[in-house]
């Protein structure tokens, strides 16, 4: 449930004119609610930002989902793959 | 990977009749200004609560939809855990907070330049809400007047 809660808390913040990304751990809750700009990661339920005590893994899905707002060429609903490196 | 598998059946029952809110149409709003100069704000659905304030409460129908006020120089240490859902591994998030409500991290990309600043005040809501009405209707936007506020520039959002 916590996928779609972001989601639209996500939506009600870009209706108000604050830019979002939103990460998501269930593709097919992204899929359902649409947050209007969400980076799938493939981590389990708990993990969201990888693994603990280990800040550079953290902050590497941080920048990416991050860098997502500042794509001039994404549109609503866009959403993206996180890929990690290990 | 998160799926739906790892769930316990009845979770996986309900989840499967489960009508999801899409966002419809999805609002957009782009981004102003470089990273570099945003004030960027954290919302998170961890449960997490800073001290003083009142754990979520697992007695409402359909989740507590309410949210706490985060200060930003909040030590993740601090936060207590009252997620109320059994459906996820919650050892990981009590021992790093910053896997789930990263305040330090954000602090970090903020002083390695890559955000402009980290904003006075972020958001903590309690994700297990399987009736949102009450949290579109009235909580999400409460927290949005927050944000609005201290001129957050954008938004990033952690789900457990």
């Amino acid at each position: 449930m916590c996928n779609q809660t972001v989601g639209l808390i996500a939506a009600e913040l870009e209706r108000k004119g604050i830019p979002t990304v939103t990460l998501q751990l269930l593709r097919s809750i992204a899929e359902a609610v649409k947050p209007p700009r969400g980076l799938w990661v493939p981590f389990a339920h708990g993990y969201p930002l990888h693994k603990p005590g280990e800040p550079e893994l953290q902050k590497n899905v941080m920048r990416r989902a991050l860098e997502m707002a500042a794509d001039p060429l994404l549109e609503a609903g866009a959403l993206q793959d996180y890929i990690p490196e290990d | 990977m998160a799926t739906t598998k790892e769930l316990k059946m009845t979770v996986r029952l309900f989840l499967k009749a489960y009508r999801w809110r899409e966002n419809s149409p999805i609002p957009w709003t782009p981004l102003a200004k470089p990273l570099a100069d945003c004030r960027v704000a954290l919302v998170s659905s961890a449960g997490f609560v800073p001290p003083g304030q009142a754990k979520f409460d697992e007695s409402v129908r359909g989740g507590d939809s309410t949210f706490r006020v985060v200060p930003r120089n909040t030590e993740p240490g601090e936060l207590s855990d009252s997620h109320r859902s059994e459906s996820f591994d919650h050892t990981a998030m009590e021992a790093d907070p910053d896997l789930a409500f990263p305040l330090t991290r954000i602090r970090e990309l903020a002083d390695e330049g890559f955000l402009g600043e980290v904003a006075p005040r972020h958001l903590s809501y309690m994700g297990s809400i399987t009736a949102p009405e009450h949290l579109m209707r009235e909580s999400a936007p409460a927290g949005a007047a927050v944000l609005i506020e201290d001129q957050v520039d954008l938004a990033l959002l952690v789900p457990v």
